[in-house]
C-alpha cells in the first residue's frame, strides 16, 4: 500500500505529510520548553532578594557553544541546498560537519556539567563558607565520622550571599587558592548539582532536555548521512524532504539555545 | 532578504540563489551573539533593562532562524495556522505566568519564607 503525499504536496494544503507533521511536533515542543521557561520565571522571581545566582556559568564556554550551534544550523541548511541542487557529495560534507558540530556541543556541555559536579560549597563549623573545585580528598575522608580532610581550589567567605553574584566587580578580584579543610571543621558539604540551588535545578533541567534534543537530532542526521542515504539513489526527492524535515528540527534546537544562553549564562 | 527567497510551488524557497541569504543570516546570528554578550556586561541602570535588551536581541536572532533557516517567511497558510495557534497559547502561558506574579491576580501565591 502506498501512502499519498509522502513526496508530492497535497493540493489543498500545499504540504507533504512529513512537513506538516514536523511543524505540529515543533508546536508541541514550543509548549514543552515554554512551560519550563515559565517555571524559570516563577523560580527566579520567587527567590529571596540577592539569592539568585549570577556568573555561576562560564560565559566564554557558553558563547563558544552558541557559535557551534549557529554554525551547525547553516551547515544543515547547506546540506538541504546541496540535495536540492543534486550535489550529493556536498550534502555528505555539510551533514558530516553538522554531526561533528553536534558532538562538539555535547562534549562542551559535558565539560560544563563535570565542572559543576566537582564544584563544592562547604559550610564550615565556624559559620563561614568555603567554595571551590575539589582537588583531593584524603583516603580516610568521611564527613559522617568526621575523619580525614578535603582540599579544594577556591576561596572563603563570611556569608553565603557573597557566593551568589560572581559578576560583581569585587568578585572578579577574588584570590583563589588551595584550601585544606579537616572534616571536623565541616558542617555541610554539597556539590553544585541540581539539588544545591533552584537555579541549578532549572539549569540542569533545561540544558539536559536541550542536550537530549541535540543528541536525538544528531542521531537522525547521522542516520540520513549514513545508512539512510541509500534512498538518494532510489528516491532523491523523498530523501531531500527527509533532510528538510530533520533540518527543521535542528533549527528548532538552535532556536531554543538562542534563548537559553542569555537566560542562564548572562542574566 | 533578496528576492530569491520566493515560493517554490508553495514549499521551501529555491535554494540555488538563496545561499547568500543564508550566509548573511549566519553572520547576523554571530554578530547578535557577540552583541548579547557585550550588552550583558554593560550596566543599563537596572537588571530589568539588561534582561529586556538580552531578550530583544534573542528575539531578533530567533526571528532570523525561523524566518530564513526554517523558511517560515515563505511557508503555506497551513503552517501559519499551526504556528499562529502555538504563538497564541505560548503568549497565554507567559501572560498567565507574569499575571500570577501580580498581588492582584487570582492565582497569586503569597510568599512563604
Amino acid at each position: 500500500m502506498d501512502f499519498p503525499y509522502i513526496v508530492e504536496p497535497r493540493r489543498d494544503t500545499g504540504l507533504y505529510n512529513a512537513k506538516l507533521g514536523i511543524w505540529l511536533f515543533l508546536a508541541s515542543e514550543v509548549m514543552l520548553f515554554g512551560a519550563l521557561f515559565s517555571a524559570y520565571v516563577l523560580l527566579r522571581v520567587g527567590a529571596e532578594p540577592g539569592m539568585w545566582p549570577h556568573g555561576w556559568l562560564n560565559v566564554y564556554i557558553g558563547t563558544a557553544n552558541t557559535i557551534v550551534l549557529i554554525t551547525s544550523s547553516i551547515t544543515t541548511v547547506m546540506a538541504w541546498v546541496s540535495c536540492k541542487l543534486r550535489q550529493y557529495g556536498r550534502f555528505k560534507f555539510f551533514h558530516a560537519l553538522t554531526i561533528l558540530l553536534a558532538m562538539t556541543f555535547v562534549c562542551i556541555k559535558s565539560y560544563e556539567y563535570h565542572d559543576k559536579f566537582t564544584h563544592y560549597e562547604i559550610t564550615l563549623a565556624n559559620g563561614k563558607f568555603a567554595d571551590g573545585h575539589l582537588v583531593e580528598r584524603s583516603k580516610d575522608f568521611d564527613l559522617a565520622k568526621k575523619t580525614g580532610r578535603v582540599t579544594i581550589h577556591g576561596h572563603e567567605v563570611e556569608h553565603e550571599v557573597e557566593l551568589m553574584d560572581m559578576q560583581r566587580p569585587e568578585a572578579r578580584h577574588i584570590q583563589r587558592e588551595e584550601l585544606t579543610i579537616p572534616a571536623t571543621d565541616i558542617k555541610k558539604m554539597e556539590r553544585y548539582g541540581p539539588w544545591h540551588h533552584t537555579y541549578l535545578a532549572i539549569y540542569f533541567t533545561l540544558t539536559a532536555l536541550h542536550a537530549f534534543h541535540v543528541i536525538c537530532g544528531a542521531l537522525v542526521i547521522g542516520f540520513l548521512w549514513g545508512p539512510g542515504s541509500r534512498m538518494w539513489k532510489t528516491d532523491p526527492e523523498r530523501f531531500t524532504n527527509r533532510v528538510e524535515v530533520s533540518g527543521l528540527f535542528w533549527h528548532f534546537v538552535d532556536l531554543i539555545w538562542i534563548f537559553l544562553f542569555p537566560v542562564l549564562y548572562l542574566l | 532578504m533578496n528576492n530569491s527567497m520566493t515560493m517554490n510551488d508553495g514549499r521551501a524557497p529555491e535554494p540555488a540563489h538563496s545561499v547568500r541569504g543564508y550566509i548573511f543570516v549566519f553572520i547576523a546570528l554571530l554578530a547578535g551573539t557577540f552583541l548579547t554578550v557585550w550588552a550583558s556586561f554593560i550596566q543599563f541602570g537596572s537588571r530589568e533593562i539588561n534582561i529586556a535588551v538580552a531578550l530583544a536581541i534573542a528575539s531578533v536572532k530567533a526571528f532570523l532562524v525561523v524566518a530564513y533557516f526554517m523558511h517560515l517567511i515563505s511557508e503555506r497558510k497551513m503552517i501559519y495556522c499551526v504556528m499562529g495557534f502555538t504563538a497564541f497559547f505560548f503568549a497565554g502561558l507567559m501572560g498567565l505566568t507574569i499575571w500570577s506574579l501580580s498581588p492582584n491576580s487570582l492565582v497569586h501565591m503569597p510568599h512563604v519564607p
